[in-house]
């Protein structure tokens, strides 16, 4: 089940998301990591040092790209210049899957930055996953779209999130880049069982898995990437690996990030769970 | 409402500027989203809304460090907030989010005070600073594209050489500011508020200046190069695709400089061109033009 046609029949192992402040270290000490998730619109550029230092970092390590900014759920089209440059970076990066965020930033060309919740209704799972088939089919690469942690909720929504996710993915025939950590988050802030979230996800469309930590607050939880992975986290991954199998995971870690060894530590404390006997079908 | 009518309610609402403290103005447009048992309505946009303005303000921040030692840290915030809500970003990157400052700033006078002027070139050179950065690299111009060499013979300049004019020294300034901000985290706060007022202090001491500059880059570091106007004028032409000969002769246009004195300073500027590999082949679609 890991390998599967939503990340390009790969078995990849536990990752780590690769970072600027990490770049002096990997390229002097080379240490073994199974692969380096980038965010691809840090290396759209059209040259410099960050392509440059990627090119580097390419000679030594698989690489998979996920991307922040192609906002599938926006009612707008897909920007094509976004397109253009995605394509390139594929072409050198020769990534086996792309992921991006079922979300949406963008509005009348005007730009967020930011990951806004969908709202759950039939309307936007056509538009999102509509878009989600077009890049594919213009990048040439299998696409999964990953869940955002969220802080609001929309009246107009008329599914749960779970339901909408798998009604873009069937609608778009694509993976999905399973994000426990914004599972647990978004559970804490709606409300709902993380666990009856995990469940209704189609094991078979899960391309990889996200893990961070996260900051709480007095009122919710924000997703930010700047702590390690808490023990309940842990527990939702150790349940969705008994779900999919050992699937190819990355630690994100984007603020106040420690070293390189310490970060990767963290990633590593994933192996305890990632050969988890696979659950029977129910 | 349909997705779009969402999308643009939602957008239009989380860009509202912040009030002074950074808060969600109470009377913003939260009717579409649902309250939970914790948070209104409200308070639940303003997570977005918060997130929304710190991420554009720390990109501007961070992109900008010369014009907030030439405005202050107060002033540069306020110009920040007013042009980031008259220019939202209309990229997918942030990295083009300061690509419309200059001009902005141009309009908005009132945002820089006494040092317009001086604020306008930083801007300038801190956008250049960007697009030098990482602007692409062509094939430098070799012996193999020199086989038509003549008066009509056209060559290209390198996309991440950047050339501006100048009104005031500002790469002093920057390289200054620079430094001082390398010295930052290794300094103690005593040693930091005497770098805080000599920078001060050098911005209030900087006199008008005729600069002309190249920005641009040598082993993935960025450079600023002072240049002669007659050097800078020939480096456009070429940037605009003006064949060598026309090119030379307007360069040369109401220059002081003697025929032999041309000629030396034109095989001064070729070998420093080379060495820095500044020229490469027009590309094809100018060569068309």
């Amino acid at each position: 089940m890991p390998a599967n046609r939503f990340n390009g029949f790969k078995d990849y192992g536990i990752g780590i998301g690769l970072r600027i402040s990490h770049y002096a270290h990997i390229l002097d000490k080379k240490p073994v990591v199974d692969w380096f998730e980038i965010i691809s619109e840090n290396y759209m550029i059209d040259g410099g040092r960050p392509l440059a230092t990627l090119d580097r970092i390419l000679e030594r390590y698989r690489v998979v790209q996920h991307g922040v900014s192609m906002y599938f759920g926006s009612a707008e089209p897909l920007n094509r210049e976004h397109l253009r440059r995605l394509k390139a970076l594929v072409k050198r990066t020769k990534t086996p899957w792309l992921t991006d965020h079922l979300c949406w930033g963008s509005v009348d060309g005007t730009y967020s930055h930011d990951l806004l919740p969908m709202p759950y209704t039939f309307e936007a799972a056509k538009i999102t996953a509509r878009k989600v088939r077009e890049a594919r089919d213009y990048l040439e690469v299998p696409i999964a779209v990953e869940n955002v942690s969220s802080y609001a909720e929309f009246h107009i929504s008329e599914m749960t999130e779970w339901e909408f996710l798998n009604e873009v993915v069937e609608r778009a025939d694509c993976g999905i880049l399973l994000d426990v950590n914004n599972i647990y988050v978004s559970s804490r802030n709606h409300n709902f069982d993380p666990f009856e979230y995990l469940k209704s996800v189609p094991a078979g469309r899960v391309a990889q898995i996200h893990i961070a930590g996260h900051s709480k607050f007095t009122k919710y939880i924000l997703d930010t990437h700047d702590h390690p992975v808490i023990d309940p986290v842990w527990k939702l991954y150790e349940h969705a690996i008994r779900l999919v199998g050992p699937m190819a995971t990355l630690l994100e870690w984007d603020d106040r990030v420690p070293s390189f060894d310490e970060v990767h530590a963290e990633a590593l404390k994933a192996e305890k769970y990632i050969h988890a006997p696979v659950a029977a079908a129910v | 409402m349909t997705l779009l009518q969402l999308q643009r309610r939602m957008a239009h609402a989380i860009m509202q500027p912040l009030t002074s403290s950074d808060r969600i103005a109470l009377e913003a447009d939260a009717g579409f989203i649902k309250p939970n048992d914790r948070l209104a309505s409200v308070e639940r946009l303003e997570i977005y809304s918060r997130s929304y303005w710190f991420r554009v303000l720390d990109s501007l921040y961070d992109d900008f460090p010369g014009l907030r030692a030439v405005l202050g840290r107060r002033a540069f915030h306020r110009l920040s907030r007013a042009y980031l809500a008259d220019c939202p970003s209309r990229s997918f990157t942030l990295r083009n989010l300061g690509s419309r400052l200059e001009e902005w700033l141009q309009r908005n006078p009132q945002y820089s005070g006494n040092r317009h002027r001086l604020s306008l070139d930083m801007v300038r050179l801190e956008w250049a600073h960007i697009e030098a950065f990482d602007n692409a690299a062509e094939k430098v111009l070799g012996p193999e594209d020199l086989l038509e060499l003549g008066p009509g013979f056209r060559a290209g300049l390198q996309p991440y050489v950047r050339l501006i004019t100048l009104q005031y020294p500002v790469d002093d300034l920057r390289i200054h500011v620079n430094r001082a901000s390398d010295d930052r985290e290794a300094a103690s706060n005593a040693v930091l508020k005497q770098k805080h007022r000599n920078l001060t202090s050098r911005v209030s001491r900087v006199k008008p200046e005729r600069i002309f500059l190249a920005v641009h880059r040598l082993n993935f570091t960025v450079y600023y190069r002072r240049i002669d106007a007659e050097e800078y004028r020939l480096l456009s032409a070429f940037r605009d695709g003006q064949p060598i000969g026309r090119a030379i002769r307007d360069a040369f246009e109401n220059s002081p400089a003697s025929t032999d004195e041309e000629r030396s300073l034109l095989e001064k500027w070729f070998a420093a061109w080379a060495e820095l590999g500044w020229l490469c082949p027009l590309a094809k679609s100018r060569k068309r033009g």
